[in-house]
């Protein structure tokens, strides 16, 4: 214990002495994974502004070096079109028959389900990138696509609409119109619950994609003369398309400046809270660590080729709020030992401060960083760059915290402590925070 | 117990039972567990990008509409002046907004620029024109453009609206999307192949019954002008045409032409009564078509019309290119058809562009994306299976960690998430996968509050304070931080919401609400039961943390 006893508010000090005897006892009943610890952070300050420095630079200079961020189709605009393949075809020959359609400069890339390593998958992200401005061609890329890949497995257009896309009400409305059951007027919704029955089958059993409508013998419900029905008026390919995004070029620029702009007020409204609720001086350095930490993850997006975009534009937000969340909780217990040791020398307080809640900082870290690695690993495909947003960002936040900003405050004093004794020397005492 | 004590457990239990009833109570009160697991799949509404379906931009290209009001103005410029005996020599449109009126007779200045001021002084100004003697300069004012761009937007939207109904797709939203570019946000849930909802959606469906000048149609326009020497009779435009075959015999079907007709329609598409799809056309069988019946009052104008214009063509003029010109054999009071080569979906959806009225402005598609149904469930499937695993782990940790006082912060955290979802179906907030960022961030500063908290009456125990004061010097303590860090966050998410669009949106409400949810039970239900526990316990016994 660093020998400070700040009395609570119902807290009795004429009774210190006695519990003191309790306390050893007590002590031994907690588990503590840190006991407090006496570092002093400060004196290592340098060597966490190298770290930093460091990280900047290797990210920065690959962002560089790559002539600037990998943004997603949300800041580029495109098309975007995900397939997944009963068989999968090479990429040759994928690319072959893009090329047919004049889509050779057209991205491929093989999507897997899971994070861990050695998971083949069946899944491939087409990705061609808008050419000109003209936004009423802008699914005609997505409709070249589709003709590269008809044209791979010889598949004809049989112009019955693919069972793998069919939406809930239009598989409903055919079994409601053919009546395979004869229910005749008292079907009331059973052909609605049918529907969804088969298509729960095509999403959840057969992961999208059913490549074979005599499968559908199998769902519970169904009879030869329901999977005839289906068979008459839906087709189904050798593929399905799960995902397709189409934006077009403007939407894209103005999202990014939107996002820019949005992080820079959000940022400027904390300093304010923080200037109002401490002082100037803390508000910049907790702004000036968050920033940061979001330009380091940048880097790190830049290095292992993760794409920007929307929902990482989300995770970053939340790795600003929680690396502010850490620095305030710091920023706090400084403010707060500041009136209890007034005589302290600054650098001193604030090491304090940090050791006082580094048990906290470390438990409340370890946690959140443990549910973004689960995330990470398990969250599939959609949440893998929001998540290594998160892993990174929980890391180098948390860091932040006693590594720049608490520095930063220090520096500060240190150097206007220094500015007033050149000066002078009749300034008025400075007020406590 | 401490009667103060007790109203706050009452209020927790309140808080609680009012949450459970939001989130499964609630249309119908259940019996069973599937109507549980129903009530709340319609309380949290998911969005598209875990649902599936299609989510559309469009942007009105509200130009048009601004546009076609100075070509009316021209129009009835033109008109109007003839009627008051001003003469002018010319009236043109300059531009979008601007319209110049040449060389009006200088006798009648004072008459015009009157003429302009009451009757179109809402929405003209008159000035002279520059370098031009006698000349007038009309230009729409501002408050005019914006009002036109209001009615616009409004008219786009609830045609649309109107469209997407018919169509038949499920819970569809159309909204106005941002804050300016004139966008409107489309959604269709569940429908993973818009292909055609597109084409609905985007046509303008502009129907226009007017006179065709004789002699056309005409195989180009140098034709269809070089019999008047290359200028249009006033009032006349030369516009596209589909060939039909009949009347030029020999030609190729897919060949254009082009037919001069009369700019002002005896009837527009604003006039139908009804559109509806057939094939029982005695002379065309076993094509479709579009069969349309006029309202009381177009019949009437539309029956004098054809009455004295027997022997002429009507041009049945579609989104400015003309389907088809008969001949008018006689009067027809109030119905028509439109031909063309249609399948049965063509004719059925065209009827439906027509029933729901034109759109006032051409649209474009800014963005387009489409999740397929089994993506959503992949997505959900995944997300959900992680964040329990992870939640599982962080509370057995508390548990571990903190013993029963870690019990009390997973109860806490239970309640934070209930209270959460339960305030995201009363506001019919829609559960994204931005949103359930905000939720993982409300989790954290969750267990962060406790922990701090909970470190926080350790170091009071270990400067040897008894278990209640600990208790309650930890919470004070603590307050002031967890106040802190939540303002910040609060703060920030406030600019989120405010200036952001679509997810960003989504994941600053889903934390708002969180962390004031937060708040309530990190501090005030987990002070109550550890008062409760204390109260319980004996005053020299341990406190288990």
């Amino acid at each position: 214990m660093a020998g400070y006893h700040p009395p609570g508010p119902s807290g009795a000090p004429g009774t210190i002495g006695k519990r003191l005897e309790s306390k050893e006892g007590k002590r031994n009943r907690m588990i503590e994974f840190f006991k407090e610890p006496n570092i002093d952070w400060m004196g290592k300050a340098k060597y966490f502004y190298a770290l930093s420095a460091i990280l900047l630079l290797v990210g920065w200079f690959s962002i560089w070096q790559k002539g600037g961020l990998y943004y997603g189709i949300d800041f580029k605009g495109g098309t975007n079109v995900d397939v997944r393949f009963a068989k999968a075809p090479t990429v040759d020959e994928l690319r072959k028959s893009l090329t047919v359609q004049g889509l050779g400069g057209a991205e491929i890339q093989a999507v897997s389900d899971s994070g861990l390593p050695g998971q083949a998958s069946n899944e491939v992200l087409v990705f061609v990138e808008q050419k000109g401005s003209d936004d009423q061609a802008i699914d005609s890329s997505k409709a070249r696509v589709l003709s590269a890949l008809n044209a791979i497995y010889g598949v004809s257009d049989t112009g019955k609409a693919d069972f793998n896309l069919a939406p809930l009400n239009s598989l409903a409305a055919v079994l409601n119109e053919k009546d395979p059951l004869n229910l005749g007027t008292s079907a009331g919704d059973r052909y609605t619950l049918l529907a969804k029955k088969l298509l729960d089958y095509r999403d959840k059993v057969a992961s999208g994609l059913v490549t074979d409508l005599s499968e559908l013998s199998r769902v519970d419900g169904s009879t030869p003369a329901v999977v005839s029905v289906v068979k008459d008026n839906f087709s189904v390919g050798p593929f399905a398309i799960r995902n397709t995004e189409i934006v077009g070029p403007k939407v894209g620029a103005e999202l990014k400046w939107q996002a820019i702009w949005v992080t820079l007020f959000a940022l400027a409204g904390m300093l304010v809270y923080i200037a109002f609720r401490f002082e100037w001086v803390f508000g910049a350095a907790a702004v000036l660590a968050v920033f940061h930490d979001v330009l380091i993850t940048l880097g790190f997006f830049s290095l292992l080729h993760f794409e920007i975009s929307l929902t990482v534009i989300a995770a970053l937000l939340t790795l600003v709020g929680y690396s502010m969340n850490d620095t305030i909780v710091i920023f706090d217990r400084i403010r707060e030992n500041r009136r209890l040791l007034r005589k302290e020398d600054f650098a001193v307080l604030v090491n304090k401060s940090i050791n006082q809640t580094l048990s906290r900082t470390i438990l409340t870290s370890g946690l959140t960083f443990l549910t973004v690695l689960v995330l990470f690993l398990m969250g599939g495909q959609v949440l893998r760059a929001f998540s290594f947003a998160l892993v990174v960002g929980i890391v180098v936040g948390t860091y932040s915290s006693f590594g720049i900003a608490a520095p930063l405050v220090v520096f500060w004093h240190h150097w206007r402590d220094k500015s007033e004794a050149a000066g002078s020397g009749s300034q008025p005492a400075r007020k406590p925070a | 117990m401490n009667p103060n004590l007790k109203w706050k457990a009452v209020f927790i239990v309140f808080v609680v039972l009012v949450s459970i009833y939001l989130l499964i109570g609630y249309p119908t009160f259940p019996t069973s567990i599937a109507q549980i697991k129903d009530n709340f799949n319609r309380q949290i509404k998911l969005g598209l990008d875990l649902q599936g379906g299609t989510h559309l931009i469009i942007q009105v290209q509200v130009q048009d509409a601004i546009a076609q009001e100075t070509d009316q103005m021209v129009d009835r410029l033109n008109k109007q002046l003839r009627d008051k005996k001003i003469p002018f020599d010319e009236i043109r449109r300059a531009d979008d907004t601007h319209i110049l009126v040449r060389n009006v007779d200088p006798s009648q200045g004072s008459a015009f620029r009157d003429f302009i001021t009451q009757q179109y002084g809402n929405y003209w100004d008159a000035s002279s024109a520059a370098g031009e003697p006698n000349g007038y300069t009309l230009t729409l004012r501002q408050s005019a453009i914006a009002s036109i761009a209001d009615a616009t937007m409004t008219q786009s939207k609830e045609t649309i609206e109107r469209r997407i109904n018919e169509l038949g797709l499920t819970e569809p939203i159309v909204q106005f999307h941002g804050r300016k570019d004139n966008e409107i946000l489309i959604q269709l849930p569940g429908e993973g192949d818009p292909a055609r909802a597109i084409l609905v959606i985007g046509r303008v469906g502009q129907l226009e019954l007017c006179l065709v000048h004789p002699g056309g149609p005409y195989s180009s326009q140098a034709e269809a002008l070089a019999p008047m020497s290359g200028i249009l009779p006033p009032g006349a435009e030369l516009v596209r045409g589909k060939n039909e075959s009949r009347s030029i015999p020999g030609a190729t079907p897919s060949t254009e032409v082009w037919y001069i007709i009369d700019r002002a329609p005896v009837v527009t598409g604003k006039d139908l009564k009804s559109a509806q799809e057939t094939h029982s056309n005695p002379n065309n069988p076993g094509q479709w078509q579009v069969n349309f019946t006029l309202s009381q009052d177009a019949a009437k104008r539309f029956g004098q019309f054809t009455e004295t214009h027997i022997g002429q063509q009507l041009g049945i003029v579609l989104e400015h290119k003309v389907e088809s010109a008969p001949v008018i054999n006689g009067k027809i009071e109030d119905s028509g058809l439109i031909e063309g080569n249609f399948s049965q979906e063509s004719a059925h959806d065209l009827a439906l562009v027509l029933r729901s009225g034109a759109l006032p402005a051409s649209i474009k598609y800014l963005e387009q994306r489409t999740v397929g149904p089994s993506l959503g469930q992949d997505s959900i499937r995944h997300g959900v299976q992680a964040s329990i695993l992870s939640l599982v782990v962080v509370m057995l940790f508390m548990v571990f960690y903190y013993r029963l006082s870690g019990a009390n912060a997973v109860l806490a955290l239970i309640l934070n998430l209930l209270l959460l979802l339960a305030a995201l179906s009363l506001f019919g907030a829609t559960l994204t996968l931005p949103g359930i960022a905000g939720v993982i961030l409300t989790i954290g500063m969750g267990v962060d509050s406790n922990v701090l908290v909970f470190e926080r009456v350790r170091e009071e125990l270990r400067n040897g304070k008894s278990a209640a004061a600990s208790v309650d010097a930890g919470f004070d303590k603590a307050f002031l931080t967890i106040i802190d860090t939540h303002v910040t966050t609060v703060v920030s998410a406030f600019f989120l919401f405010w200036f952001g669009t679509g997810p960003i949106k989504g994941f600053a409400v889903t934390l708002t609400v969180g962390l004031i949810a937060n708040v309530f039970t990190a501090i005030f239900v987990s002070k109550t039961i550890f008062q409760y526990h204390l109260s319980k316990m004996e005053r020299q016994a341990e406190l288990s943390i």
